[in-house]
């Protein structure tokens, strides 16, 4: 029934050549791009052979896992390294390996006049390597070194740059905020362990139907938690936007296309504990709908075209967390805007690599403006992900996220209405600021100064763009094609069974609708940014300058854990020091002044040891005579 | 002889034949020092080859009748658990002697000194833990505090002398109580099946539940100074930030391991009721040792000071594994004894580089060292990275069985316990980020990197520390089953999948 | 006369040279004290011998007496010898002990 495949090279091949890169040191300068760049390659290769296969095999046989040795025993908790590839992680596979390889490739020419090209192209490997490990290990706890390996890769390559102390910050934030959802990780997994006696993914599934219903949503909302983490959801969303200190392809590969989308990955693969927790499945609607509609407000304030990408990426997974949380069919739906978002997310972030490349590493829109003129590539390549994001038909994103809203609209009752509605709203956002970008950047009137000069940039960068603008027009038409994605999911997320549901309005009512306030938002921004725009950012109202700071996310964080926590820190460090080691030193203190009281009694004059000992002598004669009395 | 007694001697007589070799030749000292180690490791290495997995019980066994009157033996035996902490002994002692070539230039006495005191040192922790007579190990756990304080004393730096005499105190004050219930539990035996400290004949005694209690809490209040469990542990700050690297790696990475090591040999062999006691008072001490230690090493200054709270931390790891009284927790806290010796090597050793290049151990003296010790830099983060668990190095494995282990019994604790991973990715980080990253601090540009003795010296801790992230079974294997009699002799069992079908 | 005196008679000497070796500073001074107060003892011992009827106090006296003699030679030696090196024979200067 299983089938075999060998599928550690495709993580293999990665994590050596990135330890090869790191540990061959400056011998590798010259070629170690080049190098690192053939074998993500090839991974994409060996993803394409296994594709093939996979759908050369019919029904149950698909999925095929490799055991490669025992990792862990001890009692009953027992873990294998082992490998799974199913119909929904190799669409991962395909994904990370080929937005991968493209990536790399605009890198050579993007990095190449950094002095650590060699040692970005190891991390970007072990990155790939760390993202297929999470996609494919078959337990909880494989999927977890993956899981925190990408994190450790994204920390590294944020702080690419950590001579810089802000983009050092960065990185240390997008870790730590991790950090707190592996924390819900590890519970989700300790909690899996004591009610199925197992961690990996078809024993759970196996045990799920015998748990109770308490600890399935305990399990559901922390694997909700970890996901949060990764994928910038929130409560847990503030770290992405500074992570876009990291060197633009990163933005592309890690922040917009592939890790980010790990949390959707995390509830999908885990469809059993949610289908069974309809608690679960509400936690996760609230957090999509939240910060779908929360990422949309940012970036309608943001003036750095990489904060505001960011921000629409926050917006977009919860797009998609919010399709995880409306059922079997939502899953489908969640996988396929998590693929068309990786086309056009990441072809958009190239544009903005491209456009800074050209113009000195500026970052500020509105110093931008009449770029498609000089750029005209970048600027249609940028259009093409642009189009397809606010979900203008033909393109990608019309497919996948209208069947998003048309889901969220049919979870019925109020709730239905609801997640309907901000999805809807959203969607209007994402035009209004989506085109903000593009007008900013691409058209108007030329807002830089005369020493900068904007240039396209070379054909090694433009042609990634080019191949990821393509997937961003196809890639939607080609996944819903007779619903091939979904029925292709089927035997993964149940899909197949999901009962139909009341449909709330018809399908082309929906669609109509989302057209209706695309055009809305569109229209708006062009008025607003169309004739002119000030270089100096207004100040503008209130809502603005909330937005501006992430709609004060931080400053909640900075108050609910920043600063208690360093007032704990102080207090225990001063506990420390003056009651813990104080009552030790107050043992010895008391002891050092008994001794000197004690120590005047030897005061070296023969008269006073003489009346000692003659008062000794009476005090035990008195003692004597007391006590034989 | 058995091979366990020639791995006690040989360092032994190595250091009496270090008496006669010239004191001014220091060189040929280090060589011949570094050479005996190597030996040792290689005996040690003979013994690993040797042991059987699938027996149960003691190994190598060994006992001769020391003094007749009171039924002492010198014994010794070891298992799974005792094989992987002397292995450790004897791997991370050859790495330090290499590492710190020269600590022992500027001490207080001869070269010579040092390297008699480390061997005589390696030597008593390898008897320690090999020690299955209950007065034999009493013995060498007080004798061993000799080197040490001479170490501290003799060879760190600041204020040494201050720390040194605190570590004894210390010490002696835990040795104390735990001879008081050492000399309670032989006249229980004397009464019941004649004296003996044999560990195995001790362990079969029906002692009252009363006189029990008192019995555990001396020698469990010796461990937990000596592992050192909160609110025992503010001796060990100062020792670390005034011993020499190499002084501070054998006593955090192996000598207080001796703490964590008796509460499972003694605590919870000799006195399973009064272990079911006192379990839940001693998992809150873990579980504030894990916080505690995470939050105060979030506010060191001090790079060495911050290594100890971080030790601390893990130490309430390894308590909190041991008592969790599972045996994913038992055997998840061994390895745990394991790895944190080589992360905390690691660790010590590249901070003590970083200290001796920039004449400062505070941490905000560093700074941009990735531009201009690559290499160092590598090594510090790695060791880092060891520190907060990162899946695919070894500590991960340990921390997370301990976890595991610990929430299918104190499911509440282990979530307390959980959090101290986010603690430990902000002291880490913050120090990653203060230390490596960022411009270059003034005074640091002309800093070196590591030369080939240093590199030679880090690199099996880091190779260890990454392979045994990936595949730590084998180790596990050795130790699976003195955890299983370990939860037999407490008389525990692994709970049961909650939704079994 | 009650032989009890002698008692009495015994006590006042060894309270006279108890005070005088606790109050005087000059080392001749407490010498002859100390030997006042050995003559106290020679004296309870002669007495306490008459008492009992037996010679055991006597012959504890001789023994005193002669452990006396050693201790005025050994004794007056230091003193002198210390008067020389300080050109004073108070006690109080020797309180090299406290050092």
């Amino acid at each position: 029934m299983t089938t075999r495949a060998n599928l550690v090279y495709l993580i293999a091949l990665p994590l050596f050549s990135s330890a090869f890169l790191m540990l061959l040191g400056k011998i590798a300068n010259k070629w170690g791009h080049f190098f690192a760049t053939a074998i993500s390659a090839s991974t994409f290769g060996i993803g394409i052979v296994e594709f093939i296969a996979m759908r050369s095999r019919s029904g149950d046989a698909r999925a095929a896992t490799q055991h490669l040795f025992e990792w862990i025993s001890v009692g009953t908790f027992r873990v294998d390294a082992s490998l799974l590839l199913d119909q929904l992680s190799i669409c991962f596979v395909l994904l990370i390996t080929g937005v991968g390889t493209l990536i790399h490739i605009y890198s050579i020419a993007y990095m190449s006049h950094d002095v650590d090209r060699r040692r970005f192209f190891a991390y970007l490997n072990l990155f790939i390597a760390a993202m297929l490990l999470l996609v494919l290990g078959d337990s909880y706890l494989n999927l977890y070194v993956g899981w925190e390996g990408v994190g450790l890769a994204s920390y590294l390559l944020i702080g690419f740059w950590n001579q810089k102390p802000a983009y050092a910050t960065a990185a240390k934030k997008a870790f730590v905020a991790n950090r707190v959802g592996d924390v819900g990780l590890s519970l989700a997994i300790m909690i899996a362990f004591t009610q199925f006696g197992s961690v990996t993914f078809a024993g759970v599934k196996d045990g799920a139907p015998h748990a109770s219903a308490a600890a399935l949503t305990a399990i559901g909302a922390m694997l909700l938690l970890a996901a949060a983490g990764k994928s910038a959801q929130f409560p847990l969303q503030s770290w992405l936007g500074d992570a876009m200190a990291g060197p633009t392809p990163v933005s592309a590969l890690i922040h917009a296309a592939t890790m980010v989308t790990a949390g959707v990955y995390l509830i999908t693969r885990s469809n059993f504990i949610f289908d069974a927790s309809s608690t679960a499945r509400l936690l996760v609607v609230i957090v999509g709908a939240i910060t779908l509609l929360f990422g949309a407000i940012v970036g309608t304030a943001k003036d750095d075209i990489k904060k505001a990408l960011a921000a629409s990426t926050m917006s977009q997974i919860g797009y998609m967390i919010l399709a995880t949380g409306l059922g079997p069919v939502g899953y489908a739906f969640a996988i396929m805007h998590l693929l068309t978002h990786g086309f056009f997310k990441a072809s958009m972030f190239l544009g903005a690599g491209s456009v800074m490349h050209g113009m000195d590493d500026e970052v500020n829109m509105r110093r931008y403006g009449a770029l498609g003129k000089v750029m005209p590539i970048t600027a249609i390549t940028f259009g093409l992900g642009y189009l397809a994001i606010i979900g203008v038909p033909p393109f990608a994103g019309f497919y996948s996220k209208d069947k998003i809203i048309e889901t969220a609209f049919n979870a019925g009752g109020t709730k239905g209405i609801l997640l309907g509605g901000a999805a809807l709203l959203g969607a209007a956002i994402t035009a209004f600021y989506m085109t903000r970008v593009f007008v900013l950047t691409f058209m108007g009137k030329k807002r830089w100064d005369d020493k900068a000069h904007p240039h396209e940039s070379p054909s090694l960068m433009w042609i990634p763009m080019v191949l990821l603008s393509l997937g961003s027009v196809a890639s939607g038409y080609l996944l819903s094609k007779g619903s091939a994605l979904v029925h292709w999911l089927a035997p993964v997320v149940n899909s197949s069974n999901a009962e139909g549901g009341a449909e709330l309005m018809k399908p082309i009512v929906v669609s109509a609708l989302a057209l209706g306030v695309v055009v809305l938002g569109v229209a708006t921004a062009i008025i607003k940014y169309g004739r002119s725009v000030p270089i100096e950012a207004p100040a503008g109202s209130a809502l603005t300058r909330f937005a501006r700071r992430d709609l004060g996310q931080d400053d909640l964080n900075h108050q609910l854990l920043v600063l208690p926590g360093q007032a704990i820190t102080r207090t225990l460090v001063a506990t420390d020091f003056g009651f813990i080691d104080g009552v030790v030193r107050a043992v010895g203190w008391t002891l050092a002044y008994l001794s000197q009281s004690l120590k005047k009694i030897q005061n070296g004059y023969v008269r006073s040891y003489a009346l000692l000992m003659t008062a000794g002598a009476i005090a035990l004669l008195v003692t004597i005579w007391l006590v034989t009395l | 002889m058995s091979l366990l007694t020639a791995l006690e001697l040989v360092p032994l007589i190595g250091s009496l034949l270090l008496f006669a070799v010239p004191k001014e030749n220091s060189k040929l000292i280090k060589q011949f020092a570094f050479a005996l180690s190597i030996v040792t490791l290689a005996v040690s290495g003979l013994i690993a080859l040797r042991f059987k997995t699938s027996v149960p019980g003691m190994q190598f066994v060994e006992s001769h009748t020391w003094i007749s009157n009171f039924g002492i033996q010198y014994a010794v035996g070891i298992d799974g658990l005792a094989l992987v902490l002397i292995l450790l002994t004897t791997i991370l002692t050859p790495i330090v002697l290499l590492a710190g070539w020269n600590e022992a230039d500027n001490g207080r006495w001869s070269v010579r000194t040092f390297y008699i005191l480390m061997l005589v040192l390696e030597s008593s922790m390898i008897a320690v833990f090999a020690a299955t007579d209950v007065f034999l190990f009493y013995v060498i756990f007080e004798a061993m505090l000799i080197p040490v304080y001479l170490l501290i004393g003799g060879y760190g730096r600041g204020e040494r002398a201050q720390a040194a005499m605190k570590f004894l105190l210390y010490s002696l004050f835990g040795g104390l109580l735990m001879l008081a219930a050492l000399i309670g539990i032989y006249i229980i035996s004397t009464n019941q099946i004649g004296g003996t400290f044999d560990l195995a004949k001790l362990s079969t005694l029906q002692i009252d539940s009363g006189t029990e209690n008192f019995l555990f809490l001396g020698f469990f209040i010796a461990f937990a100074i000596k592992a050192p469990l909160w609110p025992f542990h503010t001796w060990l700050p100062g020792a670390a930030k005034s011993a020499t690297p190499a002084t501070s790696v054998l006593l955090l990475g192996v000598l207080d391991k001796v703490g964590t090591y008796g509460m499972i040999r003694f605590c919870i062999t000799l006195f399973p009721h009064a272990t079911k006691t006192f379990t839940p008072l001693i998992i809150v001490l873990a579980v504030i040792s894990i916080l505690y230690g995470a939050f105060l090493a979030i506010g060191q200054r001090d790079i060495n000071g911050l290594i100890a709270f971080t030790s601390i931390s893990h130490f309430g790891f390894i308590v909190l594994g041991i008592f969790a009284m599972t045996s994913q927790g038992i055997s998840g806290a061994t390895l745990y004894m394991v790895n944190h010796g080589f992360s905390t090597a690691a660790l010590f050793l590249v901070a003590g580089w970083m200290v001796a290049r920039r004449k400062s151990s505070a941490i905000e003296d560093f700074g941009g060292l990735q531009r201009v010790t690559p290499v160092m830099a590598w090594c510090f983060f790695i060791a880092g990275m060891s520190a907060l668990a990162l899946p695919g190095i070894s500590s991960f494995v340990s921390e997370f069985l301990v976890l595991v282990g610990t929430f299918t019994r104190y499911p509440v604790a282990a979530v307390f316990g959980t959090t101290g991973i986010v603690l430990a990715a902000l002291y880490v980080l913050i120090t990653v980020q203060r230390s490596l990253h960022g411009p270059t601090t003034p005074g640091n540009e002309e800093m070196t990197d590591l030369n080939l003795r240093e590199k030679i010296a880090i690199a099996p801790v880091i190779a260890i520390l990454v392979l045994m992230g990936f595949y730590s079974q084998p180790i596990l294997n050795w130790i699976n089953p003195s955890s299983h009699q370990t939860m037999q002799a407490a008389g525990y069992s692994d709970p049961l999948p909650k939704a079994g079908k | 006369m009650d032989i009890s005196n002698y008692i009495y008679l015994s006590a006042i000497l060894f309270v006279i040279g108890a005070i005088g070796v606790v109050v005087r500073r000059n080392a001749i001074v407490v010498f002859m004290c100390v030997e006042l107060m050995l003559n106290a003892a020679n004296l309870a011992f002669v007495t306490f011998s008459r008492i009992h009827g037996n010679l055991g106090g006597q012959i504890a006296s001789f023994f005193t007496m002669v452990v006396a003699a050693c201790e005025v030679v050994v004794g007056l030696a230091i003193i002198v010898t210390m008067y020389r090196s300080r050109r004073s024979a108070s006690v109080d200067d020797a309180s090299l002990l406290k050092r």
